[in-house]
């Protein structure tokens, strides 16, 4: 994956722009010793990292605007990192930029369960949001499976979504309003506890930008009251087509479960020598949860059962207590682990429309033959969001590259079929320049406008989500704005 | 009147433009000031893709809404924002169609709890105001890819561009409703009611308050969807929960459907003299702001309280009277001398509007769509 060359002309004042950072932020909030910008060189996409000129961890919405004042008069590229758990590359660094963390902004700043929203500052993580309100029987619905470390700051960005989003939406339909700092500095206030703005909906494409719009230092999200209760079942087909039929009868029949999670074989094998959960060996898996009171929740699992036996299923389990419901959980949700057991593994992240399951799912199996990599699938199935996991070994040369080349071809693949490159993830680096697969020119074009007027000098994460070519002009800037 | 019937036909229309256009959906939406030679889009008509199994339906923009429910209804599914059907309180006649739902953003009851119309479009095609033909989004359900020009473009108002083609996520039809009628309450208790039900675990789908209803005992709506003995339950929960409000009574069927359609259109105010404000709140807040309106004013609370509808005598400023809330306030039916003095829309502050002026202009830079002043 290219990235832009260091711009000469900023690292030649690297210690000027140190000092001035310094001038605004405590001592210990301007990290510039090799040593320790080592700490921010990758987020999770491990295979690319470089360190940055430095980092600064502002603890204010103030702070961070001061910054970006800075930084946008020294013409210093600014990427925004929350967590640092982004699997696209998204908070990747260049040699040439500032690190901004907001892992100091944690605060809960208001929590009103009459109005059912919670106000908090980005930098806490999407489990703590969640934390903050459940003793009161809330709950923050978007939950991605990273939800221990990473940040509403990055999920706001990549528009996160989790296991959950079938029933409860993603990140974008959970989120009321932001306040969000320019990169010249000026701090906006957009959306609130109250519902749909009067203009442009601005607050709808700054969710998902990826960090390229402005820096989100406090969010105000919708919470939810705790359901009564929830039940999974865990069946079991002989063939990818036929839990594909079921998943599809399932939402024809009206019943809208809260996740439908679907395995292939090699997933189910590699869970169950990991997790050891019990699953049954066969083709395709299906965990489905719903929620309600008790009988609310016999009622809906009964009509699963029925179109479930329609297509004789191998095994259909239904969780009789908390215990059995962890179970038949503890494998899917070991899964990564699982697979990073095994080997290096790459996660993907496009969506399909559901009914090109079965054909996607072969054509993916004879694609891993052609490369002579193994893959798995995790699946949301309910929405359509795959997750291939391709494994490989970082150690033999060339191994990563051929494993990037399986990535993308799959990712066509499902640009093919009508879905799209990325579901959840984002597109980072690791996907910018599979963006013309799916995207014409004219409609990277019409995204690239609205960078255009939210940061003209295209200073934020500039290298980030369209091709390098499409966006060169716009980058070549000089590197500096003016005071 | 223009009217094009495929894209290419649109992309024309608007490369030869020479002055501002006023495009047209089924025309429901009345005037609200807004100049410009018609152009009609309703001739962009077909469903080109209707999946039931993957909650998922695309059309074309001018597709009339009443059209893609038919459509949905003989799949037992249906748009869940529910497009608020303008023509009675308007006094407006005409079809109202998909582009038009979309692009004035205006969602109903259900927007509470399921999300509002833009939080069920999947992707959009549009022609922006040089002619270029843009596609963003896309027909599946989870979709990051790039930025989302899909929500910028819903409630866009047609400032940055035509639709010509949306896809929706739909969802479920249920199989039975009810719903819950609390007598009596005052505006605060209401709210408070409200909050209390949608705070509840009973997933309530419609909350709303009518200060003056038959014989002007206040009621309060709360409704229930779903299989038939979840709503059962649930009704008997929310009875429970509610039941220090006072006497609650419980509607079912046709008066429980037609009750949430009459809320969902203002019916209260349709035939009636006087301006009509669609105002948005905090709901804690709704009481203090209606309070501060005056006698003359009548309102309606939808949305647990966060969506006022307010009826206010012809002229009157409303937006200026309140003066600054947490929320915003838009003027939807006045006279044409009243739109001329105040604007439907509020200003938005300084950076924002900056931003939207911006957007508008690089996506409209000769005005077609929203007139103003255009540099060079
Ligand atoms: C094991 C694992 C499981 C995962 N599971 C899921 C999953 O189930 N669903 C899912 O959607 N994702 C998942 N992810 C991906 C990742 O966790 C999400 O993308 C997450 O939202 C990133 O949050 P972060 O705080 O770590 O952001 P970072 O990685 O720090 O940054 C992500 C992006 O956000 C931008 N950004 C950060 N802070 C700000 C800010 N304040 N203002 C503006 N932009 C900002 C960055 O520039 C970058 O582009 C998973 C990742 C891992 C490692």
């Amino acid at each position: 994956m290219e990235m832009p060359a260091p711009d000469a002309r900023v690292m030649a004042k690297t210690a000027r722009i140190v000092e001035r950072l310094q001038s605004v932020l405590p001592a210990d909030a301007v990290i510039h010793d090799p040593a320790e910008t080592r700490a921010y060189e990758c987020d999770a996409l491990t295979a690319y990292r470089c360190p940055p000129l430095c980092a600064v961890l502002p603890a204010s919405t103030e702070e961070v605007s001061a910054v970006m004042k800075i930084c946008h008069e020294e013409g210093v590229p600014v990427v925004p990192r929350g967590s640092g758990t982004s699997l696209a590359g998204g908070a990747l660094p260049t040699a040439d930029c500032v690190i901004l963390g907001v892992s100091r902004l944690t605060d809960v700043i208001e929590t009103d369960y009459a109005d059912r929203i919670i106000r908090v500052q980005t930098g806490r993580t999407n489990l703590s949001v969640t934390g903050a309100v459940e003793a009161d029987g809330f709950f923050y619905a978007p939950d991605p499976s990273s939800q221990l470390a990473c940040a509403i700051a990055g999920n706001i960005a990549m528009n996160s979504g989790g296991a959950h989003c079938l029933k409860y939406g993603v990140t974008t339909n959970n989120l009321m309003g932001v306040t969000m700092v320019q990169m010249d500095g000026t701090i906006v206030e957009i959306g609130g506890a109250h519902l749909d703005p009067s203009g442009l909906d601005l607050l709808g494409v700054i969710c998902g930008s990826e960090g390229q719009l402005g820096v989100v230092t406090e969010a105000t999200l919708r919470i939810l009251p705790k359901p009564e209760g929830a039940r999974p079942v865990l069946i079991g087909y002989d063939s990818n087509e036929v839990a594909g039929r079921v998943v599809s009868d399932i939402i024809k029949a009206g019943i809208l479960p809260v996740a439908i999670e679907f395995m292939d074989r090699p997933c189910i094998e590699a869970c169950e020598a990991f997790a050891k959960a019990g699953y049954p060996m066969c083709e395709a898996l299906l965990i489905i949860e719903v929620e309600g009171s008790d009988a609310e929740i016999d009622h809906q699992l009964g009509l699963i059962k029925d179109i479930a036996n329609r297509h004789d299923p191998v095994e259909l389990r239904e969780a009789a207590d908390a215990d059995e419901a962890a179970r038949i959980w503890l494998g899917r949700k070991s899964a990564f682990g699982a697979m990073g057991q095994i080997n290096d593994y790459m996660c993907l992240d496009g969506t399909i429309p559901v009914d090109q399951l079965p054909y996607v799912l072969r054509r993916i199996g004879e694609m891993s033959k052609e490369f002579g990599l193994e893959v798995a699938n995790v699946f949301h199935a309910g929405d359509g969001n795959m997750h291939p996991l391709i494994l490989y070994n970082a150690n033999l040369p060339g191994q990563l590259e051929l494993c990037e080349a399986f990535g993308a071809a799959i990712l066509k693949l499902c640009v093919e079929v009508g879905g799209c490159l990325t579901g959840e993830h984002g597109v980072g680096i690791e996907k910018r320049d599979l963006m013309t697969d799916q995207y014409a020119e004219i409609d990277l074009e019409a995204q690239m406008r609205v960078k255009d007027v939210f940061d003209p000098s295209w200073l934020l994460n500039p290298a980030k989500v369209f091709p390098l070519a499409s966006s060169a002009a716009r980058r070549a800037a000089p590197a500096e704005t003016g005071r | 009147m223009m009217n094009v019937s495929n894209e290419a036909e649109l992309v024309e229309a608007i490369r030869t433009a020479n002055g501002p256009l006023r495009i047209m959906g089924g025309g429901t939406r009345g005037a609200t000031g807004a100049e410009g030679a018609p152009l009609s889009v309703a001739g962009l008509n077909e469903i080109s893709l209707y999946e039931p199994g993957a909650l998922t339906i695309v059309a074309a923009a001018g597709t009339p809404i009443s059209t893609i429910e038919t459509a949905l209804d003989a799949g037992g599914q249906r748009l869940a924002f529910e497009p608020m059907d303008y023509r009675a309180l308007l006094g407006t006649t005409g079809e109202p169609t998909l582009g038009g739902a979309v692009a004035s953003g205006a969602s109903g009851p259900r927007r509470i709890v399921v999300g509002a119309v833009r939080d069920f479009c999947l992707g959009v095609r549009f022609v922006d105001g040089s002619g270029n033909i843009i596609k963003n989004g896309g027909r599946v359900m989870k979709n990051v890819t790039g930025y989302d020009l899909v929500k910028l473009m819903a409630g866009s108002r047609g400032t940055l561009g035509v639709l010509t083609e949306v896809a929706l996520k739909v969802l479920p039809k249920p199989e039975t409703e009810a719903t819950l009628i609390l007598h009596g309450l005052d505006i605060a208790s209401a709210v408070q009611a409200m909050s209390a039900a949608l705070g509840s675990p009973f997933e309530v789908t419609g909350v709303a308050h009518f200060p003056y209803s038959a014989g002007d005992d206040p009621a309060t709506m709360i409704r229930l969807e779903g299989f038939e003995q979840s709503v059962r339950y649930r009704t008997g929960a929310l009875k429970d929960l509610l039941g220090h409000y006072g006497e609650i009574s419980i509607v079912e069927g046709v008066p429980s459907t037609t009750g949430w359609t009459r809320t969902r259109d203002v019916d209260m105010f349709a035939d009636t003299p006087g301006d009509v404000w669609r105002i948005s709140v905090r709901p804690s807040e709704a009481p203090a702001i209606i309070a501060q309106m005056g006698d003359g004013v009548r309102v309606t609370l939808d949305w647990g309280g966060g969506l006022i509808w307010a009826l206010a005598p012809e002229g009157t400023d409303l937006r200026a009277a309140l003066g600054p809330i947490n929320g915003h306030a838009t003027l939807v039916r006045a006279s044409a001398a009243t739109f001329a003095a105040i604007p439907a829309l509020p200003p938005e502050p300084a950076p924002l509007a900056a931003i939207s002026e911006g957007l508008r202009s690089r996506f409209d830079p000769r005005g077609l769509f929203s007139p103003r002043k255009v540099d060079a």
